[in-house]
């Protein structure tokens, strides 16, 4: 029999206040997830958070919780600052690292420590799996434009020992730039932002002439506007022995999102988890199809 | 400093060399390169043509084997690596670790480089791709500033290659995947962004409409010209404004800072454009072998002539060019 996923929480993708993020993982500390990743992933301006925080939360939610905890690193790697912040991030001397950037594999793999890689670094095959489990690779994310067909191929081929987890809940990010997005549609450089981010807690709305909702802008990152929702493919990521399901936080719900795959991957009726979304779902990455599309297989 | 042009085809092979280009790149008639657009491209009979051209005349000859190839794919990029070492390229441009690995495991003796489609923008990242693979040279992404190019050609294990002219990708190159949210195709998996059959043009009473895969992308006035639906290029609403909210349809152009990136030492120009005609590639060689020429002889008196503009002016989208992530305040 197949063990059933662990449910992750992604790394917050957004710009949010201090007093927030402690509310947000005083609550996920109760949530029925196995595994937290915390860390700013998109912007080294973002510092609610300073890299020392982030370094006493995880120790925190460790001392005070089961879960396991993951520090997740920046993706886009530009200053030296950053690989400052990211080195000393890797020498925390205590939690697995998620590494963003093959930057972060050579920190680790110098330092003969193990790491997980999200979902911007790019593992196409399974060439290129194997070769990072022997540099110390010991769980990898499904890069976000995957299919179920490509990962049942991956899984086939996967070395021993590596766990696989799957973005399976939440606005998908789709790309990074050097530009910030939010700054310019506030006609702002990026050098003088003002933080403009804070004000969206799960991205800035960016629609076609037509008002159809198409993106949301998160700084240098955008992110799509539709929510990727796998909640009615749960017995298929079981059967595909995927190890992790990754629900990616956002600003509300995101408790409820968590009891839903939990109770879904117990066998319980799989919910309409519409209601909790900013703008509706799409799942077309994973059947194959276009990243914003959606197939008819619900449930209910 | 090697310039370094585009050939989608034959002619544009000969009209690079021709003009002045040190070395030359060029993909193969499939997946496995980023420029995989109908009728472009090379099948062997052709390569092996123009490598024999470029060689007899002293200049370099790259093979772009550059996309992500997944499980059901692998076979066609490792016959493709094969077939660049039989075609003995003087290098191989991968981005793909699994792809690296091969080349560098069953042909150690050709030179690799890595793709700006590996999203490298760091040297802890590039020293990583030196010590498992023994890359030569890196292609930067489109994203660093100046003093940044500075900074990792300085603590760079291997030469670095930046992007001089042509169209302007705004983001990470090799981490963008707008194309295949919209299509289900990306530069990544298909070797193509915003892929020509999903494009469409319909004229209605608001003005010409560009869609991809449906999606409008942009719709134009009677004075204004239509352009390619490239996502990122395209006019999109964000509150109240509705307008280029990525970026305006423009060329990157870097010839003002010829000398900086002289000093800086960067080794290699690279000129984009594989899609383009031969006439475009022969004019734009012409012009960037003249300014390097120009700059090699003395740095401290160059100067980017007006009249070499206007010639790269004409050939670049929309008319106009921009220094891009280079000049911090485009950030």
């Amino acid at each position: 029999m197949n063990s059933s996923p662990k449910l992750s929480l992604g790394p917050i993708l957004y710009y949010w206040s201090r007093d927030d993020l402690f509310d947000f993982y005083s609550q996920a500390a109760e949530m029925a997830v196995d595994i937290i990743y915390l860390g700013e992933t998109v912007c080294s301006k973002r510092r609610s958070l300073r890299s020392s925080d982030w370094i006493d939360l995880a120790i925190k939610l460790s001392e005070t919780s089961d879960k396991e905890i993951v520090l997740s690193t920046l993706a886009l790697l530009e200053a030296e600052s950053e690989l400052k912040t990211l080195r000393r991030l890797c020498e925390n001397g205590r939690f697995m690292i998620e590494a963003n950037d093959i930057g972060a594999v050579q920190i680790m793999t110098k330092k003969q420590l193990p790491f997980v890689t999200g979902p911007t670094v790019n593992i196409y095959n399974a060439a290129t799996l194997k070769f990072l489990a022997s540099k110390g690779l010991k769980r990898w994310v499904l890069p976000i434009e995957l299919s179920k067909t490509t990962l049942q191929q991956m899984q086939l081929q996967r070395p021993g020992g590596i766990e696989t987890e799957v973005f399976s809940y939440g606005r998908m990010p789709l790309t990074l730039s050097a530009r910030c997005f939010t700054a310019r549609s506030h006609n702002l450089p990026k050098d003088d932002c003002q933080y403009k981010c804070i004000d969206y807690p799960d991205g800035r709305l960016l629609s076609t002439q037509e008002d159809e909702p198409f993106l949301a802008l998160n700084g240098v990152q955008t992110v799509s506007a539709k929510t990727c929702n796998l909640i009615t493919e749960v017995s298929l990521l079981k059967q595909l022995q995927v190890d992790v399901l990754r629900i990616s936080p956002q600003s509300t719900f995101t408790g409820q999102i968590v009891d839903a795959f939990h109770s879904a991957l117990n066998g319980s009726t799989i919910k309409d988890l519409e209601k909790y979304m900013p703008l509706g779902s799409c799942d077309g990455y994973w059947h194959g199809n276009s990243g914003l599309s959606e197939s008819n297989s619900h449930n209910d | 400093m090697e310039l370094v042009c585009p050939a989608g085809n034959l002619p544009s092979l000969k009209a690079a060399v021709d003009n002045g280009a040190d070395a030359v790149y060029f993909g193969l008639r499939n997946d496995t390169n980023a420029r995989h657009f109908p009728g472009l491209n090379f099948n062997e009979k052709r390569a092996r043509e123009g490598i024999a051209y470029a060689k007899a005349r002293g200049k370099r000859v790259f093979m772009a084997i550059n996309t992500y190839p997944r499980p059901e794919g692998w076979e066609r990029w490792r016959q493709a690596v094969d077939d660049a070492a039989s075609l003995s390229v003087d290098a191989l441009i991968c981005a793909d670790i699994g792809v690296l690995d091969y080349a560098n495991q069953h042909w150690p003796d050709l030179n690799l480089h890595l793709s700006v489609q590996a999203s490298s923008t760091n040297y802890e990242a590039l020293a990583f791709y030196h010590e498992a693979f023994a890359i030569k040279r890196a292609v930067l992404p489109r994203v660093l500033s100046l003093s940044q190019v500075q900074h990792v050609v300085d603590h760079s294990p291997v030469e670095i290659e930046i992007f001089g002219f042509g169209s302007l990708c705004v983001m990470v190159e090799g981490r963008c995947i707008l194309s295949s949210y919209v299509t289900g195709e990306s530069p990544n998996t298909h070797g193509a962004c915003s892929p020509a059959q999903f494009v469409e043009y319909r004229e209605t009473p608001d003005g010409l409409e560009s869609r991809l895969s449906g999606l409008l992308t942009d719709r134009y006035g009677s004075n204004e010209q239509a352009g390619y639906p490239t996502i990122c290029k395209g006019r999109f609403a964000v509150g109240e404004n509705t307008f280029y909210a990525i970026e305006e349809p423009t060329s990157l152009n870097t010839l003002a800072l010829l000398p900086d990136l002289h000093r800086a030492g960067v080794k290699a120009i690279k000129i984009e454009g594989r899609q383009r005609t031969p006439a475009y590639v022969g004019q734009v060689t012409k012009v960037w072998r003249a300014a390097i020429d120009s700059c090699l002889h003395d740095p401290e008196k160059f100067i980017a002539t007006p009249q070499w503009n206007n010639i790269l002016d004409q050939v670049s989208e929309g008319a106009t060019t921009t220094l891009g992530p280079y000049y911090r305040p485009w950030q």
